[in-house]
């Protein structure tokens, strides 16, 4: 079943974290950045940064990993979720998540992830451009393909140019 | 809530640190931010204090809207009585240091005293530490930030550094945050260096709860689309500041030679387009960033193309430098631009401030005030790129006679060099001006003139003057909060309404920088920015506060005039040309001589502008002197200050 995800793009992220802000705000009220489900990596210096977020994975590590069974995908969302009920607070998913993109939040004492929003990603609605979209998960690396292969083809194109001009 | 937020009270004399709240009255009477500075500073520098002495006290803030779910709110304040002029210190930058300082549990820190020896402050979930910066001290901003983060073993913590230069004690070093934000004017990173503090640094865990978090999330939405469907943002978050400097160039705007022209001839190098193109083969397409939660990102990431500093890498330049490193010096090399642009940054000096003063003894040393052993050997003349940036070192490093003079600021140093050199000096209270010329426009000129700081575009400059907007435009802008209906001209040229355009300015500046918001999303770039009819709904929304437009028209008019109360304290006079509400007499005796047809051959009304002058004060409730009338500041609540409250 095709569903729709998040789709990273870092080279376009301005570095200005508003989608963490949106993310603590939609979930929790409040701004702090500790409680979004999102997280911007930065390498200052350097002009890099990467955005994080749960890639909702086929084979989630964390939901095979989970002791009490909390975690399950969400087949109409294609969402890894976590059952707050189910949840003891252990941590292993935030050990086993390859990505990062699972956090425990020592004030609730609880752990969190991306929800996708319930299916109306903030960060992608409010990130300008467009460094976070939400796609068809069929679709994610088409547009990186469609950009690399442009990169090539403007490669060619000057290597040719180069080669006319001698 | 924005408004848990507290004050630190830190003594580094005595290690004593304490942590207050903002009552509400204060913040129903100053905001936040700048504003509540305004109060601190006047409150609790004793009058006459040396700036660079452990009486003199440096403040840091976020505005009230700082980390709340308002995009463009990441500006932190720093203020002090300067130590480049002597009367009101105060600098405004961008970047992520503000919303950390919130997370952290705080809104402002005032910090007295000197340390014994190099110290940092670490500000962590509501405590305050002092630490020792003897690994830190000596370093670049950017090394010291990293340095810092290595130290505390945290990538998340943002920093507010002096460089070198604030150690060496220049006169006009600043404090910055991250690769370039810099609270830029009036050596805030000098009075860094003389309490031995080389950084406080932030990081917080704490909630800042949004009062209304649905309606506030919407609103922002609303609020980022308006703002980014805007064309002068869009224009911003292409080419960043520097196509301000292009526009303003082209008609003549932008001095150079010190003051002897007002436009910088065959400057292709040093367009906004050209350095885009830099930005663009250096960094790729992608290459803008901004400040937390900012969707204009309007400052280009990029490398230096070539030279012995290529590969370097730095963010902007902005307008500022293109002033100071090309205009004003007649530089016409994006090189050289983006060098001084990066050796300033590192540095941690004002680059307006450093550029004008160069080109200044550039003017003097071709007129032969300077000469040749003064200069120690450099052929100091215009034009000469590579004396312009070795300059920049040696001030820096206070190296050579010099300059060692020039590190001190235009006034001291025109009393070491002699002469007639002060006549060339284009200051204003002090402090240089920016790379704006302001010969053409009597409406930008009175805001340099009277602007707080001294000579200044971001206090109260109407720079929407320069649109021709129709007058009902105008009237719609500057009708409100409080009635006007008074001349007012979409004329640049024209003196009639400037005075009231420049109080409106004045007020909404300061109503911004109370609230913590970028200028650039305010009525400073685009006539129907938000603005104090706006504001109310973002500060309900966020904070739960109820203010009507005019009760924040009130807090800026208050705030302004305390500021005002802080200068007159400390030795403003009207007519003083180093320390009073005037222009250099070039401004008033040598007309334009380049630009578009209707500026040249114009220059400032002497009369005129006394008469803009004269009726500024009238609308700000001054006398002629410029002194508040006892009705002022009963009606602004501020006729028992210093009242000690925080
Ligand atoms: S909102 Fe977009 S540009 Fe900003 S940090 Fe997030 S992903 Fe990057
Ligand atoms: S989709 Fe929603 S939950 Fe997931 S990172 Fe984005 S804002 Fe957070
Ligand atoms: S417009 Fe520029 S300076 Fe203002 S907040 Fe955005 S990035 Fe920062």
């Amino acid at each position: 079943m095709s569903h729709k995800l998040l789709q990273i793009d870092h080279e376009k992220c301005t570095g200005c974290r508003l989608c963490e802000l949106v993310c603590a705000v939609r979930h929790h009220g409040v701004s702090n950045p500790t409680k979004s489900r999102i997280r911007v990596i930065k390498w200052e210096g350097e002009g890099v940064y990467v955005p994080m977020a749960c890639q909702q994975c086929q084979d989630a590590p964390c939901q095979k990993a989970c002791p009490s069974k909390a975690i399950a995908r969400d087949e109409a969302l294609g969402a890894v979720a976590v059952d707050y009920d189910k949840c003891i607070g252990c941590r292993t998913c935030v050990s086993v998540c390859p990505f990062g993109a699972m956090h425990f939040v020592p004030a609730e004492r609880k752990v969190i992830k991306c929800d996708l929003c319930e299916g109306e990603p903030q960060c992608a609605r409010f990130c300008e451009v467009h460094a976070v979209s939400y796609v068809e998960s069929g679709d994610v690396g088409v547009g990186k393909g469609r950009a690399a292969a442009r990169r090539l083809l403007e490669a060619d194109r000057s290597a040719a140019e180069l080669l006319a001009g001698r | 809530m924005p408004l848990s937020r507290k004050i630190g009270y830190v003594n580094l004399t005595t290690g004593d640190i304490s942590v207050q709240p903002i009552p509400l009255e204060m913040r129903r009477r100053f905001l936040g931010g700048r504003g509540l500075d305004a109060y601190l500073l006047y409150n609790h520098v004793p009058q006459g204090a040396d700036p660079l002495g452990p009486d003199n006290v440096l403040l840091i803030s976020g505005g009230l809207l700082t980390a709340t779910c308002a995009s463009a709110t990441a500006r932190t304040h720093v203020m002090a009585k300067s130590a480049l002029t002597g009367l009101l210190g105060s600098a405004n930058m961008g970047g992520f240091f503000a919303p950390e300082l919130a997370w952290a549990g705080f809104h402002h820190l005032v910090i007295k005293g000197k340390a014994s020896k190099p110290v940092y402050l670490y500000v962590h979930d509501g405590r305050i530490e002092i630490r020792d910066a003897s690994r830190v001290w000596g370093k670049t901003t950017t090394e010291a930030q990293a340095a810092i983060r290595e130290e505390l073993g945290d990538d998340e913590v943002k920093s507010l550094v002096c460089g070198p230069a604030g150690e060496k004690l220049v006169r006009f070093a600043n404090v910055m945050t991250g690769i370039k934000n810099a609270a830029g004017r009036t050596g805030m990173g000098c009075i860094m260096g003389s309490k031995n503090l080389k950084a406080v640094a932030a990081r917080g865990t704490m909630d800042i709860r949004i009062a209304h978090p649905v309606e506030a999330l919407e609103h922002n939405k609303r609020f980022i689309e308006q703002i980014t469907s805007s064309k002068v943002n869009q224009t911003q978050g292409t080419l960043g500041t520097p196509f301000i400097w292009g526009a303003t160039n082209s008609w003549g705007g932008v001095r150079t030679r010190n003051f002897q022209y007002n436009q910088l001839e065959y400057a292709d190098d040093v367009e906004p387009e050209r350095i885009d193109e830099i930005a663009t083969e250096t960094m790729g397409p992608y290459h803008m960033t901004g400040c937390y939660a900012c969707q204009v990102h309007c400052r280009a990431q990029y490398k230096i193309p070539s030279g012995p500093y290529k590969g370097k890498y730095d963010e902007g330049p902005e307008y500022t430098s293109q002033g100071a490193f090309a205009g004003e010096p007649d530089c016409r090399s994006a090189e050289t631009v983006l060098v001084g642009n990066h050796l300033v940054d590192q540095y941690g000096v004002d680059n307006l401030e450093i550029g004008s003063l160069i080109s200044w003894a550039m003017e003097l040393y071709e007129l032969g005030i300077l000469t040749k052993e003064q200069t120690g050997g450099l052929d100091l003349r215009f034009g000469n790129d590579e004396a312009l940036l070795e300059m920049i070192h040696r001030i820096c490093r206070r190296d050579g006679w010099l300059a060692n003079a020039l590190a001190d600021g235009g006034v001291a140093a025109s009393e070491a060099i002699g002469k007639n050199s002060f006549d060339y000096l284009i200051q204003v209270k002090g402090m240089s001006n920016l790379h704006s010329d302001e010969r053409a426009t009597p409406g930008l000129a009175l805001n340099i003139a009277t602007a707080s700081r001294g000579s200044d575009h971001l206090r109260s400059r109407p720079a929407i003057d320069l649109y021709h907007l129709p007058e009902p435009v105008l009237r719609k802008i500057y009708g409100s909060p409080v009635p006007y209906d008074g001349p007012l001209s979409s004329e640049h040229t024209e003196y009639i309404g400037k005075p009231w355009q420049v109080f409106w300015q004045e007020n909404c500046y300061m109503a911004v920088d109370c609230l913590g918001i970028c200028k650039y999303h305010t009525v400073f770039l685009g006539a129907t920015h938000p603005n104090f009819e706006d504001w109310p709904t973002v500060i309900r929304l966020n904070t739960g506060l109820e203010f009507t437009p005019r009760e924040i028209w009130d807090v800026a008019e208050r705030a302004n005039m305390m500021e005002r109360l802080f200068n007159l304290r400390e030795g403003l006079t009207r007519r003083d040309a180093r320390k009073g509400d005037t222009l250099n007499h070039r401004y008033f005796d040598e007309p334009c001589r380049r630009g578009a047809p209707g500026v040249v051959g114009l220059k400032i009304d002497r009369e005129r502008f006394d008469k803009m002058v004269d009726e500024f004060y009238v609308h700000k409730g001054l006398d002629a002197d410029g002194v508040p009338k006892p009705e002022t500041l009963a009606r602004l609540g501020l006729d028992h200050e210093p009242s000690r409250v925080v």
